[in-house]
């Protein structure tokens, strides 16, 4: 049988393969393959859901008081001082191949110059330690994880482990730390499979870290292994060596070329879901039901940094899977009357599939609620705020600058997230009314009105008689960002507002953000885990970007709204959940700190012969469920790729048919001179 | 000649301090360390204590200039200026924000530069003398008044529309070589193959027209009417004596971008996917990596002393007349 072999691509290399470290989607891409944490996402279940991987079950969760006691499970939440996770892993797993787990011979290690030199890699069974290990690595200073300051909210001791390990640095800065030897007050390791992380209060938003690399395990071995200076100068490292129990392995690293997934022989049992939504049975994606996974041998990634030869490639059927991109958006996709996106007959002539999916992401324009004009809790701002948020019409943004890709967002929360409201009840009704089953803007007139309100009519201050100006800082220096400024100038000037583009570096933008000296901007999230509170903490009060370096970029603050999120973060979902956040929503369209703008939508087209694919926006290791049928695409390859000589032809009668008339040319020329030397 | 080798040397110094004067104050001053702490840290969750972890871990808390904290010499050199200097100079480049020694990838990547860049010059340069000289020869002619035509033409037109439409055409309809990728060994010449070609036919036009004006220039001096009334042969005028004796100029062009060669191109690497110098630039500068930007200045700046070196000691090999003292 022809071995499953997927090809795909990478853009930029990616900086950090460490799972302590890294934290975007394109590494996500790699190690979400190789390192198992705790728990997954269901691969077909929405709304999304977690399930054990690492894990035997699912966490037992205690909670405590002050004394360490245990509390009932419905206690309330001033009662919890801390929580218990207690997590149970799976018996006999084993991680792959790797030299760290056999004995190093230390003379042959200057000849060493990729890992596949070493002879004989050795393997090991997975235990508790390896996920303890893994966590205190999180507060080693060298390694900069980006979650260590969340974290040391919640994880009891992270912070003094942390400083610890500062003092353990300046002693001795080069030498490896064997962190089994620095105790971890949070974390406790009850026997061979069994561990327990202890948080402070309720945070059940921490099964969703979880599920996410930064608690994947880590053998010590595989450090000490990495630690060792020949390796280390010739880029064999930890962040760039992944060593996992996942069902792939990276064999080959050249992040300058090629980076090559193989199936890793030591995997884990493992099977394709047996249950998903209604609608995945129709759409063939159960009929791997129950069957052993991984399916693919081997996953190619090629270095592919521009996006017209990736296209041409993938048509050619040298990829398997695609975005698209707005250069070959019209090549790819149409829209319906009913304005549904659908293939275009070239597309569907080769056989391709597409999937759209709502990202769980949002992109808005938010208000400084800091400045002394859009900002603050007055009615005269509330206003102006209102009447922008009409006027800026992001239903033409949609579909001028993103090929009509997105969703007008109704407020923080995309759908998929729980606390999303579709149809009337979700409408933002500052912006939208409810008409003929959908929602409609606002018109500008009702905009103005608002205006004038605000003390603002025709634009102008009623009392100075000034034009308003507002000002908007960018970090727009790509070729398309003037239209799309212009646009923004446009839509305000709707209202006659004047609006100034701010346009700076990305630096000197996260200044004035700091500095709260920004007035109008855009900013962006994309969500860690699908629970409303990832979303809704963005607009917290004690996150304020402006004091506390939070996340809150708008520096809002409503303490009805700080109350009601702290309600609701700690509450399971549930119709009371829903309740507060509705509460909440109407809290936010009100005040407006936002323009909500638009969550995006992404389309990806796959090849006939790629199957089992379904978006999956929380989960990392997907690859694992991807089945191919390599015949089917030889066959399609040979097909579509038949060389085309007669142009070859075609140029060199071309080329002959210019030199001949130069080469007599010459001749007659020198035939010429002769004849002038016998006269 | 081997003491005006010494005192070229001496001379680029002054230069090369310059350049790492002004790149230091363009990645350290106007960019300072918490920005670059801030780019790489992320945008999620970055706390004021891991923007000052980031910096200590590099060495990056330093004082830029002077460090009034430190005794004696100390003030001077236990500064960022000093050290980063210092390193450059040793052609210690440090390692990339992703962790990766820059030296290492430079080595890597020299290769596949040098694949796509040695024959794109060498055959570039064959081509457009070629052309150049039949021009002249068949000036004022029909043949010549197509060719400036044509040669207009070619500069006149984008070189990122060569590369895509030559892997449009020949990678996409023709399928007769990849569109864009790299592999290494011999497999690397089907690859290299259209970026070769294009680069070749992207500066035909001013190249043609560059080495043109040259020949006419030439074609008007004495020792031209000289060779002709000796009856030699237009052939031989022009491709022995006219060629030998526009070689100064033709040098000056071409010796001194050899060094630079190894820097790569930008843009064809970029889309043909050759993981070359050219291409790691432009990823270091996307991704506002500035030790590499700035390993990356400082070695185009020290290949293009030493290219205007090797232009200087060209000259004597071409011309008897020239002595460099």
């Amino acid at each position: 049988m022809e071995s499953q072999v997927l090809y795909s691509s990478f853009s930029g290399r990616p900086k950090h393969l460490d799972p302590a470290r890294s934290y975007s989607s394109n590494e996500y891409t790699f190690i979400g393959q190789i390192y198992e944490p705790p728990l997954q996402y269901h691969y077909l279940k929405r709304p999304y859901q977690l399930e054990p991987l690492g894990a035997v079950e699912m966490p037992k969760v205690t909670y405590l008081d002050q004394q360490g006691d245990p509390l009932p499970k419905d206690a309330s939440i001033e009662q919890i001082v801390y929580s218990l996770y207690e997590i149970t892993l799976r018996e006999g797993v084993q991680y792959q191949p790797h030299p760290a787990f056999s004995p190093v011979d230390e003379v042959l290690l200057d000849r060493m110059e990729q890992l596949s030199d070493f002879p004989q890699p050795g393997s090991r069974t997975l235990t508790a330690d390896d996920y303890i290990y893994q966590i205190k690595r999180l507060a080693h200073p060298a390694i900069h994880s980006p979650i260590f300051g969340l974290m040391t909210e919640y994880i009891v001791g992270l912070q003094g482990l942390r400083d610890q390990l500062k003092e353990a640095r300046k002693e001795s800065p080069e030498q490896w730390l064997d962190l089994r030897k620095f105790p971890l007050e949070g974390v406790e390791r009850v026997d061979e499979q069994t561990y327990r992380i202890k948080i402070k209060g309720k945070y059940p938003q921490f099964l969703y870290w979880l599920a996410m690399p930064f608690f994947a395990p880590m053998p010590w071995e595989v450090e000490q292994f990495y630690e060792r200076p020949q390796l280390k100068q010739k880029n064999i490292t930890l962040d760039w060596y992944p060593v996992g129990t996942g069902p792939f392995m990276l064999t080959v690293n050249n992040p300058n070329r090629k980076m090559v997934l193989e199936r890793n022989p030591n995997y884990h049992a493992d099977f394709y879901p047996n249950e998903g939504e209604a609608t995945d049975q129709a759409q063939g994606l159960l009929e791997d039901a129950g069957q052993p996974i991984p399916f693919l041998d081997r996953i190619e990634f090629s270095l592919e940094k521009e996006t017209i030869p990736y296209w041409n490639k993938f048509l050619q059927g040298y990829y398997d899977a695609s975005g698209i991109s707005s250069d070959s958006f019209d090549q790819a996709v149409q829209l319906s009357g009913s304005g549904e996106a659908q293939l275009t007959p070239e597309m569907e002539q080769q056989g391709m599939r597409l999937q759209t999916s709502v990202s769980t992401s949002i992109y808005y324009m938010g208000f400084n609620m800091a400045d002394p004009v859009v900002g603050g809790t007055s009615e005269r701002a509330r206003k102006l705020r209102q009447a922008i948020s009409i006027v800026v019409d992001y239903e033409e943004y949609i579909s001028i600058f993103a090929n009509g890709r997105g969703i007008p967002a109704q407020g923080p929360l995309p759908a998929g997230i729980f606390g999303h409201q579709a149809g009337e009840a979700g409408i933002n009704p500052t912006v939208y009314r409810w008409q003929q089953g959908k929602p409609v803007r606002r018109s500008i007139d009702e905009a103005k009105a608002l205006l004038v309100d605000a003390g603002y009519p025709n634009g102008r201050d009623a009392e100075s008689g000034k034009p308003l100006t507002l000002y908007f800082d960018v970090t727009a220096s790509g070729p398309d960002d003037k239209a799309r400024m212009d646009w923004y100038r446009k839509q305000f000037e709707k209202i006659d507002l004047q609006l100034v583009i701010r346009n700076t570096d990305y630096n000197r933008f996260q200044d004035k953000m700091l500095n709260g000296s920004a007035q109008i901007f855009l900013w962006g999230w994309n969500a860690d885990y699908p629970d409303p509170e990832n979303f809704l903490f963005l607009l917290y009060g004690p996150n304020a970007k402006m004091e506390k370096n939070g996340e809150n970029a708008a520096n809002y603050s409503n303490p009805e709204f700080d109350r009601l999120f702290e309600q609701m973060k700690n509450m399971e979902n549930s119709p009371e959940r829903q309740q507060v956040i509705h509460q909440i929503m109407a809290i936010l369209q009100d005040d407006a700190p936002w323009l909500w703008g638009f969550h995006p939508k992404n389309f990806g087209l796959y090849h006939r012969w790629y199957r089992n694919t379904k978006p999956n926006l929380m989960a990392n290791n997907t690859l694992k469920y991807a089945r191919l049928d390599p015949v089917e695409r030889n066959k399609m390859r040979k097909e579509w790729n038949d060389p085309v000589l007669w142009p070859l032809w075609g140029g060199g009668l071309l080329m002959m048919a210019l030199v001949v008339p130069a080469w007599l040319g010459i001749r007659r020329k020198e035939r010429q001179s002769l004849r002038v030397e016998v006269k | 000649m081997l003491n005006y080798i010494l005192r070229r040397i001496l001379y680029a110094i002054p230069i090369l301090v310059g350049v790492n004067l002004i790149t230091f104050f363009l990645f350290f001053v106007v960019n300072t360390p918490d920005d670059m702490a801030r780019m790489q840290l992320g945008m999620k969750h970055v706390t004021p204590e891991a923007i000052d972890n980031w910096k200590q871990e590099r060495g990056y808390d330093r004082p830029l200039f002077w460090n009034d904290a430190a005794a004696g010499a100390g003030q001077a050199t236990e500064t960022l200026l000093y050290s980063e200097s210092t390193k450059l100079f040793r052609f210690d480049f440090g390692v990339a924000d992703d962790g990766r020694d820059i030296g290492g990838d430079i080595r890597e990547r020299m290769g596949p530069s040098l694949a796509i860049a040695v024959p794109t010059f060498i055959l570039g340069l064959m081509a457009n003398i070629t052309f150049a000289l039949l021009m002249v020869f068949f000036r004022a002619t029909y043949l010549e008044l197509s060719g400036v035509v044509l040669t207009v033409v070619l500069m006149s037109i984008s070189g990122l529309f060569y590369i895509i439409g030559g892997q449009f055409v020949v990678g996409k309809l023709m399928h007769l070589v990849p569109i864009s990728g790299y592999e290494s060994g011999l497999d690397a010449f089907r690859f290299v193959l259209l970026p070769v070609a294009i680069g070749v036919i992207s500066g035909i036009g001013s190249g043609v027209r560059w080495y043109r004006t040259i020949f006419l220039e030439e074609m008007g001096k004495d020792y031209v009417r000289t060779a002709r009334a000796k009856g030699l042969p237009e052939g031989r005028v022009l491709f022995h004596h006219v060629l030998r004796n526009a070689m100064i100029p033709i040098l000056t062009g071409a010796v001194v971008v050899l060094p630079l060669l190894f820097m790569g191109s930008l843009i064809t690497e970029s889309f043909f996917g050759i993981p070359g110098l050219g291409s790691y630039t432009i990823e270091a500068i996307n991704a506002q990596d500035f030790a590499i930007v700035r390993a990356m200045v400082f070695l185009g700046a020290v290949l293009y002393i030493i290219g205007l070196l090797l232009t200087d000691l060209s000259y004597t090999l071409v011309d008897p007349r020239v002595r460099l003292s």
